[in-house]
C-alpha cells in the first residue's frame, strides 16, 4: 500500500484546560474522500486547522503530504486547497477577476490555467458577471475554483455544500468525484447528514474525540444498536410517550408526521404492536425504516 | 373558520424576473408546513409577501383572516417570525433580549414578565435567564430566538431555515419544541379529549433547502421557478417513487455508475461515498436489478449488492427539478 496522504497520530490541542481535540489518530490514502462529522465546537476546525500547520499541536503529530504538518507548513499550503462556504468573495469583481486575484497569491498568473479551472468547475459561461450578482450554487462553484487553481494534491472542505438544493449538492459532489478518481485527496468537514453520505468514510466527531471512522454504509450497521422502525399513530405526543415505555425500545423522537424509533435487534412487528397495544396506543402503520447517518450519530452521541 | 394563512393566486415580478407565480397556500392551525425548492425558486419572496414585506403584483395573502395588503398591522400583530441571521443583543442577558422584544411589540410589564418566564421554561431557558446572549451556545441562541419570536403568542410562526448550523441533538430538541408548540392540548392525553383544529392552534411555515428538515413537516410544498409544483404529506411524496429506488454497493463505483446508467428502464443515477441511487421506471426495478447482477458477474465483481430501498424525500427533490 502506497504512503497515506495524511497521517495523524494521537493529535492532540488543549486551550487552557480545554482539550480541543482529544489523541485523534487516523489516515487517509491518496483519492480518498473522508468527511468529519459533528456539531460545532467538536474539535473539526481545531483538526484541520493542525493538519494545514495553522496551529501546533499540543502532543502528537500530523504527517500530511510526507512532509511535517507544523515545521513543513509551507509545503504543506502550497500544495493544499481550502474552500469553505463562508470563503471572501469580492464581491464587486467578475468572476474571471476573483479567480486571477487569488490565483496571483498562490504565484499563479498562467491565463491558461485560470481559464482551464473555469471551465473544470463549470463556471466558465459566467466568467463576465459580478460576484455580487452570482447564485449560491455558482457562487459555491466560484469558491471551489479558488481552492482549485494551483492544482492542488489535498483539499479540504468546510460544509462545502450548506445552502444549497439537493440538485445543486449533486452537481457539486460529480465534480469532487472527478477530482478524487484523479488522485486528489479530499477532506470534508460538515454538520450535515445529507453532506457526510457522500463521502467514502465519515469520521463521528464528538467533544474533542474521533469516535468512530468508516463508510456510510459499514457505520449503519456497525453502530446502531437495533432496528430502526417508522410509527404512524394519533395522536403524536401520546404515541412518543408510549413508546419511550415501551420494554426493548431504545431511542424514539418525533420525524413530522410520524415517529422513529429504535429497538432491541429482537424485536419483532408483533412484539411491538401487541407492547403497544397494551399500553393503550393504536398504530395506524408500522413499518421498518431505512438507518441513516443521523441515527449513527445520536448512537454514538449517547453513549 | 378560515385558515391562519392563506395566499391566493399571488405573484411578483422584479424587473423581467417573475419570483412568484400564480401561487396559492392554505395552511391550517396545528399544520407545521415546509416550502422547499432550489435558490431562487421563489421561497423567500413567498416568505416576504406573506409577512407584507413585499407587495405582491397581484393576488392577496391573509394572516388570521386579515388581508396583509389592506389591514398590514393586523396581520403582523398575529406573526411570529424567525429569521435565518436574527440578531441578539451579546451585552444583554437572556431576559432581557426577550424583553426587548415584549416592549416592542407593546407588551405591558405586568403582561411581559410572567409572559417571558413561561416561554423561556417551554424552550428550556429558564435557568440561564440572567445569562448573557454573547455567553450562549449554537443551540441556546437559536432556542432564545425562538422564544423572541413566541413571547406574543402568535397565531402564525414563519421560520426561515430554523436549524442551518445547528448539530443534530440540538435540531432533534428544536422539532421537540415546534410540534409541541402546534399541538398544546395533546400534552396532556390523559383528560381524553381528543384535540380538533381549534382558534388556539398555532400554524407554522417554514422554508428550508434540507430535504431532513422538509421530512419532519407535516406537509410540504415544492417550489420551483416561482410556482408551487407540488404538495403533500412527506409520506405521500415518497409514495409517488414507491418501488423505484434502487441501491447498489459494489467495488468499482466510479465504472459502475457509468454502465449503470445505460441499463434499460434507469432514469437516474446518483453517486455516493460508497454506494449508487438509481431511480428506475415504474415496474422495472426487477429487471434492472437482474441486469446489475448479469453485468457485475461478467466483470467479475462478486461484491455487488443490490435491493430496492425505500424513497426519500431528496429522491422526490431530484425527480421533480428535472
Amino acid at each position: 500500500m502506497p504512503e497515506p496522504v495524511v497521517i495523524s497520530e494521537n493529535l492532540t490541542r488543549r486551550f487552557g484546560d480545554f482539550v480541543a481535540v482529544d489523541h485523534v489518530s487516523f489516515s487517509v490514502q491518496a483519492g480518498e474522500i473522508v468527511g468529519y462529522l459533528g456539531p460545532n465546537g467538536s474539535g473539526k476546525t481545531t483538526t484541520i486547522r493542525m493538519l494545514l500547520g495553522l496551529l501546533a499541536p499540543s502532543e502528537g503529530s500530523a504527517t500530511v503530504l510526507g512532509f511535517d504538518a507544523f515545521r513543513q507548513s509551507e509545503q504543506v499550503r502550497a500544495q493544499s486547497g481550502y474552500m469553505s462556504q463562508k470563503f471572501a468573495l469580492y464581491d464587486d469583481l467578475t468572476v474571471w477577476e476573483n479567480l486571477v486575484f487569488y490565483g496571483g497569491i498562490y504565484g499563479i498568473h498562467d491565463k491558461v490555467r485560470i481559464e482551464q479551472t473555469l471551465e473544470q468547475v463549470g463556471v466558465a459561461s459566467h466568467a463576465k458577471d459580478q460576484a455580487k450578482a452570482l447564485s449560491a450554487g455558482w457562487r459555491q462553484r466560484l469558491a471551489l475554483a479558488i481552492a482549485l487553481v494551483h492544482k492542488p494534491r489535498l483539499l479540504f472542505l468546510d460544509e462545502p455544500t450548506s445552502g444549497v438544493d439537493p440538485t445543486a449538492r449533486r452537481s457539486f459532489w460529480d465534480l469532487i468525484y472527478s477530482l478524487a478518481v484523479e488522485g486528489v485527496t479530499i477532506l470534508v468537514t460538515t454538520h450535515y447528514m445529507d453532506e457526510a453520505e457522500y463521502c467514502g468514510r465519515v469520521g463521528i466527531m464528538r467533544d474533542g474525540r474521533l469516535l468512530a471512522l468508516d463508510s456510510p454504509v459499514n457505520l449503519k450497521k456497525q453502530t446502531i444498536p437495533g432496528n430502526v422502525w417508522e410509527v404512524h399513530a394519533e395522536p403524536l405526543n401520546f404515541a412518543l410517550n408510549t413508546c419511550e415505555a415501551c420494554p426493548g425500545v431504545l431511542r424514539v423522537g418525533l420525524a413530522g408526521d410520524h415517529l422513529r424509533m429504535v429497538t432491541e435487534r429482537g424485536m419483532t412487528e408483533k412484539d411491538i404492536l401487541s407492547g403497544l397495544a397494551s399500553a393503550g396506543l393504536q398504530v395506524a402503520a408500522l413499518a421498518r425504516g431505512e438507518p441513516t447517518l443521523e441515527d449513527v450519530f445520536l448512537s454514538l452521541a449517547k453513549g | 373558520m378560515t385558515d391562519p394563512i392563506v395566499a391566493q393566486h399571488l405573484r411578483k415580478t422584479f424587473g423581467s424576473t417573475l419570483a412568484v407565480d400564480d401561487l396559492s397556500l392554505n395552511i391550517a392551525g396545528g399544520e407545521i408546513y415546509g416550502l422547499v425548492g432550489s435558490d431562487g425558486a421563489g421561497k423567500t419572496t413567498t416568505m416576504r409577501l406573506l409577512v407584507g414585506a413585499l407587495r405582491p403584483d397581484s393576488g392577496d395573502a391573509f394572516i388570521c383572516g386579515f388581508p396583509v395588503g389592506k389591514q398590514p398591522e393586523q396581520a403582523r400583530a398575529q406573526l411570529g417570525y424567525l429569521s435565518q441571521r436574527f440578531s441578539l443583543y451579546e451585552d444583554l442577558t437572556v431576559l432581557e433580549n426577550i424583553r426587548f422584544f415584549a416592549e416592542m411589540r407593546g407588551m405591558a410589564r405586568r403582561e411581559w414578565l410572567p409572559r417571558c418566564i413561561e416561554i423561556l421554561s417551554f424552550v428550556g431557558l429558564e435557568p440561564f435567564k440572567d445569562r448573557r446572549a454573547g455567553q450562549l451556545s449554537g443551540g441556546m441562541r437559536q432556542k432564545l430566538g425562538l422564544a423572541s419570536a413566541l413571547v406574543t403568542r402568535p397565531k402564525v410562526l414563519l421560520l426561515d431555515e430554523p436549524t442551518t448550523g445547528v448539530d443534530p441533538v440540538t435540531r432533534q430538541d428544536f422539532w421537540q419544541l415546534l410540534i409541541r408548540l402546534v399541538a398544546p392540548d395533546s400534552l396532556n392525553p390523559s383528560t381524553g379529549e381528543t384535540h380538533g383544529a381549534s382558534e388556539q392552534d398555532v400554524a407554522v411555515i417554514l422554508s428550508t433547502p434540507y430535504m431532513d428538515e422538509a421530512a419532519r413537516c407535516k406537509r410540504v410544498g415544492f417550489m420551483r421557478l416561482g410556482q408551487m409544483i407540488t404538495e403533500g404529506s412527506p409520506s405521500q411524496l415518497r409514495a409517488s417513487l414507491e418501488g423505484r429506488i434502487v441501491e447498489v454497493q459494489g467495488r468499482s463505483l466510479p465504472a459502475m455508475r457509468e454502465s449503470a446508467g445505460k441499463i434499460k428502464g434507469v432514469e437516474d443515477v446518483r453517486a455516493f461515498g460508497d454506494r449508487l441511487h438509481m431511480r428506475v421506471a415504474a415496474g422495472q426495478a426487477e429487471s434492472v436489478i437482474k441486469g446489475l447482477y448479469s453485468s457485475a458477474s461478467a466483470n467479475g465483481d462478486a461484491m455487488l449488492t443490490a435491493r430496492l430501498v425505500p424513497p426519500t424525500l431528496e429522491d422526490v427533490f431530484i425527480s421533480l427539478s428535472e
